[in-house]
């Protein structure tokens, strides 16, 4: 196996790597922060590479695939697929289909992935693809939410308490590394276990929650929460408001074994806020 | 199968692959908060069921001790304050004392602050797949209001789950009270029996039902 992983200047990408170099089977790994599908395809062809694992939600990127003859892809999608609904199930499962429109721009990207993806596995039968949809990730610096998360308080919508699903960047490269080493086609929600309320993140990170969002209109949370220095997709407001639960039996029952919890992984950012805290050096009063 | 359409996936029975249990949690995955529903019973829950109801209940052994089963009440009178009686009397009066989860209207989570008080009672929104995993996945005991027949008929017949019909009755009440007020909301101190039937496999449910 050949194995080709984009966003090479990511800590995922190189944590995958690492997993994923000397295992048996694997000939060589290569991570390329070549943005251009284009160009990304002449890698693919030059350097013989087999199996690619795209890191971004990226349409193009995934068609750029095809024409370059990969037998295998792993594409890392997101939970943001399933969008953020009232009145959605508690567990979502693989097998939902999306009816509504993408709320924005990174809904868009995912679906529009997906498919691609989806089109390149029934128009190359000998590819074998793998959609992994990822819950928000702690420890990897991917999302907005994890600004959020480095508050001294946790914002929230007054009336709810949303419940949130998350997974430790150590499973985020883990479950890659399952699915590049393993047979693994079809769709696989990665999440850890355990859907944990705001209030509970929000007690574990011992931070009090700030009812500082307006329950009406998602315009209004998202100004907002831009003031809180937030870039604030519209996404993020969906999890403050509704939450999402996903089931995440069928990763594990294809043999991938989590190694924390919703619950530790919130606990681990806990522990990873004290140390920044103790390793920041004093600030300056201002004048001196 | 590969270039097969991807979601369409085998149905494993997945059911060895649950979460497991966090005993430091006090909150479950689908939000209901141990202490809200200890702080609620504390304070209301406790009083109704032996003061204000005096709650007399029949045939708890029916409701199995292990595995799921749908709990379907006949809905007249007052909903809240049935389900609330009917849940405590299972999980007083019967042996193994198990939670019910009551599968709720599908708009209540969307209110703020009721829905989300709602959710840490162990109110679930009764979704077909919201069913289907309490009882099939996790064998839970759900309650529904029997509004919609054909709702919990599929619900108990896809998870293989019995159908036990529970019936509220009160009594005349105890001190004469305003009759106008809404039964939904209201109900006056009256003795109240609540009677479990015999299970019914879901297979054997009358077509009419």
């Amino acid at each position: 196996m050949r194995v080709l992983i984009t966003r090479g200047s990511s800590a995922t990408a190189r944590r995958l790597a690492e997993l994923l170099e000397g295992r048996s089977g694997v000939e060589a790994v290569l991570t390329v922060r070549e943005d251009e599908p284009e160009a990304l395809a002449q890698i693919i062809r030059g350097a013989q590479v087999d199996t690619v694992v795209e890191m971004r939600p990226r349409a193009d990127a995934v068609a750029g695939c095809e024409s370059a003859g990969v037998r295998k892809l792993v594409l890392k999608s997101s939970a943001h697929y399933y969008g953020f609904e009232r009145d959605a199930p508690a567990f979502l499962t693989e097998a939902t289909i999306r009816r509504r429109p993408p709320a924005g721009a990174l809904e868009r990207s995912v679906l529009a992935a997906e498919s691609a993806a989806e089109r390149l596995a029934v128009r190359n039968p000998g590819c074998r693809v793998a959609i992994l949809r990822f819950a928000d990730e702690i420890g990897t610096g991917e999302g907005s939410h994890q600004v959020l998360l480095r508050l001294p308080f946790v914002p929230c919508i007054l009336g709810f308490d949303p419940r949130w699903q998350l997974i430790h960047a150590h499973d985020v490269a883990g479950a890659l590394a399952h699915a590049v080493l393993r047979d693994l086609p079809g769709v696989y929600n990665v999440a850890a276990d355990g859907v944990l309320s705001l209030s509970e993140v929000a007690s574990l990170l011992g931070k009090p929650m700030l009812p500082v969002l307006p329950p009406l209109g998602t315009g209004l949370a998202v100004g907002q929460l831009a003031r809180l220095g937030i870039p604030a997709p519209v996404e993020l407001v969906g999890q403050l408001r509704f939450g999402r639960g996903l089931d995440n039996r069928r990763l594990k029952a294809s043999g991938y074994l989590y190694r924390y919890t919703s619950r530790e992984t919130v606990i681990k950012l806990a522990e990873e806020h004290r140390l920044r805290v103790l390793l920041e050096p004093p600030r300056q009063p201002p004048g001196s | 199968m590969p270039g097969a359409d991807l979601r369409r996936q085998s149905q494993d029975d997945l059911r060895d692959h649950l979460p497991g249990l966090e005993p430091e949690r006090e909150v479950t995955d689908w939000g209901r908060s141990e202490r809200a529903a200890r702080a609620l019973d504390r304070a209301l829950l406790e009083f109704l069921y032996s003061r204000w109801f005096r709650v007399q209940v029949a045939g708890v052994e029916n409701v199995p001790a292990t595995g799921g089963a749908l709990l379907v009440s006949d809905g007249t009178g007052s909903l809240v304050y049935d389900a609330a009686m009917i849940a405590r009397a299972v999980t007083r009066e019967h042996p193994r004392g198990r939670a019910v989860h009551l599968a709720t209207d599908r708009h209540f989570s969307g209110v703020p602050g009721l829905g989300m008080l709602m959710a840490k009672l162990g109110a679930v929104s009764a979704h077909p797949e919201n069913l289907h995993r309490l009882l099939w996945d996790e064998g839970e005991l759900v309650l529904l209001f029997a509004a919609e027949a054909s709702a919990f008929r599929d619900a108990a017949a896809r998870a293989q789950a019995p159908v036990i019909a529970v019936e509220v009755r009160r009594g005349p009440p105890i001190l004469p009270m305003a009759g106008r007020l809404p039964p939904r909301w209201f109900a006056p101190p009256a003795p109240t029996t609540i009677t479990f039937a015999a299970p019914v496999e879901p297979g054997r449910l009358p077509a009419g039902s």
